[in-house]
């Protein structure tokens, strides 16, 4: 047993893990607020990923101005969203939402590398290439900073809901006539999800952007996305977290240990997988609440 | 004036529950059925065999997904790959000597048999869960396909379908295969319209509007939904059978990816959900679309001189499916089914508007 391996491994996948856990913060966040799935989510990781490709090497733009910018956008893009699709979808079965957002992510797959191009670029945000070794152990330089960078965004939206307007949030989420009879004012607090959905979406495409390069194969993310957000729980943000690692360290060993004896391909296979057994299993996830429905 | 009803009187509950009760309706699909069989003598073969042909398989896949989703409510993201369990399932059997009739049986069995496991997913499990669990089939499928070299032949090999012989005759021509989806075809849309007027569509439409409820007032969710997951996975395998044999006459596993699945997907909901007659509609618009839009575009770099970019052309069809769908759900959430239906109730009364 090799154990610089395994632990080399295991450290990449949970940084690798905390970067999916991003694109999955998304999703948990909207789905607290409106009860709503997003699956648009990995399309919104891709927008920006672009938007922030677009302004860099389009317009020139240095790429500290270009990182808030993009979040901006996706903030807004989240915003616009909400407003002109899913407000008008309020009553109807949940699976013309699912079905909506769907057609949502299938669309800005064709738009935006149709009108951008659908050349894999990398974008620079100055993180040096060389590994770090600890031991004899390689980390990856980016895969490090880009991890601790979502652990603080994580963090921040946990810290979130302690605020006003994330109470607000979980008002909502708990009963949306109650809440709206307080004065809260639900179509905004659900909004605001949106919004959010999309800075974490934003931050998730620069950062993979950085890994792997901007092309289409970012909105790809929203399967891991959607295991993590299953085997958390979809309303617990916690449970992304501890869900990003398992699923970045099980990937990762996966694709050590197993790619070796199959011929390659076990790290796309790993968060079908756990989806399936999630489900079967403890269909509301590790840390989310049971679902309890009255006829 | 068209779907005229006056002196149209239903007097025994034989006529009241026929499949088409206007004698106009009736003309219709006559006319429509005899158009269909006379297809290859009045279209050239090209015609026949790259327009109506995968219209027709296109068609039926949907229609064994529509009563999945449009008439028991299970949502369901992976229809590409029960369509592929059916294809190399029959192919390996066809390959190994069996009759093509009896391959096409097992192809279908097999995709019910496995598509069925898919639906123990939503025994436990509605709406979101359902999706993202039948989407994570999808990739499971895929990855199986592709990496036992004992199903596919190998990541990036071609299985030739043997040539199609049906009663000890061969299939010779475009005409023959035509004709056999044809029936085939009809077959489905004979069994689907059938079903909705049977006590089994019925309990289906129970499980679909709030499935507590059905098992309250006596309909086994268990029972309904596991079958009707079987019955259209055994569709979707004979179509996926149909598409292997009849039109690409080979089997990759790239011809069964997501891509179909969102394809199937786009069919269903642009065409209607839960509606026999959206599926043939929904076929021939996202069969059409990408074409129609390939030539605008290639009409229009041609007469103003534009400079559209590769990358711009080769996801026209993404674009197009993706706006589709957002489109209909926004606008026109019953599909092109409803539009047929409002223009038609337009003219049942036509032009006395008020009798209404």
């Amino acid at each position: 047993m090799d154990f610089y391996l395994l632990g080399e491994l295991t450290i990449n996948g949970a940084l690798v893990g905390l970067m999916y856990a991003l694109v999955a913060l998304g999703i948990v966040l909207i789905y607290k607020a409106s009860r709503y799935a997003n699956l648009a989510q990995g399309a919104f990781a891709m927008a920006g990923g672009y938007a922030c490709l677009i302004l860099t090497q389009s317009a020139g733009m240095p790429i500290w101005a270009a990182i808030p910018l993009s979040v901006g956008l996706l903030f807004a893009l989240g915003m616009l969203v909400e407003r002109l699709m899913l407000r008008r979808m309020i009553g109807q079965p949940i699976i013309m939402v699912i079905m909506l957002t769907l057609g949502l992510e299938i669309m800005m797959r064709g738009l935006l590398p149709g009108f951008a191009g659908s050349m894999a670029r990398r974008l620079d945000l100055g993180i040096p290439q060389q590994p770090i070794f600890l031991g004899e152990m390689l980390i990856n330089r980016s895969y490090l900073y880009s991890g601790l960078i979502a652990l603080a965004l994580i963090a921040a939206a946990i810290l979130f809901f302690n605020s006003r307007v994330g109470v607000s949030m979980r008002a909502v989420s708990d009963d949306q006539i109650a809440s709206w009879s307080v004065g809260i004012r639900v179509e905004r607090v659900i909004a605001v999800a949106w919004g959010l959905a999309g800075i974490a979406a934003a931050a998730a495409g620069i950062l993979w952007g950085s890994v792997q390069g901007v092309d289409w194969t970012l909105s790809l993310l929203l399967l891991k996305a959607l295991a993590i957000a299953i085997l958390g729980g979809l309303d617990s943000i916690g449970g992304v977290l501890v869900a990003g690692l398992i699923i970045g360290v099980c990937e990762s060993l996966a694709s050590g240990y197993i790619d070796p004896l199959v011929g390659g391909g076990t790290r796309d296979v790993v968060a079908s997988v756990i989806i399936l057994l999630t489900v079967l299993a403890r269909p509301h996830g590790l840390f989310g609440r049971e679902h309890i429905e009255r006829v | 004036m068209f779907y005229r009803q006056s002196g149209i009187r239903h007097t025994r509950y034989e006529q009241d529950r026929r499949l088409w009760r206007l004698p106009f309706d009736r003309k219709l699909v006559a006319l429509v059925c005899a158009l269909a069989v006379a297809a290859p003598f009045l279209l050239s073969d090209l015609y026949v065999g790259t327009y109506l042909m995968p219209w027709l398989l296109w068609t039926t896949a949907a229609l064994g997904l529509n009563l999945l989703m449009g008439t028991a409510g299970q949502v369901h993201l992976g229809y590409g790959a029960v369509m592929a369990i059916g294809a190399y399932g029959s192919l390996h059997a066809a390959r190994a000597g069996v009759p093509f009739e009896f391959s096409i049986l097992i192809g279908g069995l097999l995709a019910a048999s496995i598509g069925t496991l898919f639906g123990a997913a939503a025994l436990r499990v509605k709406g979101l869960y359902l999706a993202v669990s039948t989407l994570a089939m999808q990739y499971i499928v895929d990855y199986t396909i592709v990496h036992v070299p004992a199903i596919s032949g190998g990541s990036q090999a071609t299985l030739q379908a043997p040539p199609v012989r049906l009663l000890g005759m061969a299939l010779a021509g475009d005409a023959a295969y035509y004709w056999f989806v044809l029936a085939v075809c009809a077959l489905v849309t004979l069994f689907i319209l059938n079903v909705r007027r049977s006590s089994y569509g019925r309990a289906l439409a129970a499980v679909r509007e709030k499935d507590y409820a059905a098992e309250i007032i006596g309909v086994s969710t268990f029972r309904y939904k596991l079958s009707v997951f079987w019955v259209s996975s055994f569709i979707g395998g004979v179509a996926g059978t149909m598409f292997a044999f009849c039109y690409y006459k080979a089997v990759t596993p790239e011809q069964f990816h997501l891509e179909l699945s969102i394809q199937m997907l786009a069919t269903v909901i642009v065409g209607g959900l839960g509606s026999v007659m959206g599926c043939f509609f929904g076929a021939a618009l996202i069969l059409l679309a990408p074409v129609v839009l390939n030539n605008l575009i290639s009409g229009a770099t041609n007469t103003f001189a534009l400079q559209v970019g590769a990358d711009l052309v080769s996801h026209a069809p993404l674009m197009l499916y993706g706006g589709l769908i957002v489109g209909f759900l926004l606008f026109e959430p019953l599909g092109l089914a409803k539009i047929y239906d409002n223009l038609r109730n337009y003219f049942l009364v036509w032009p006395f508007r008020h009798s209404r």
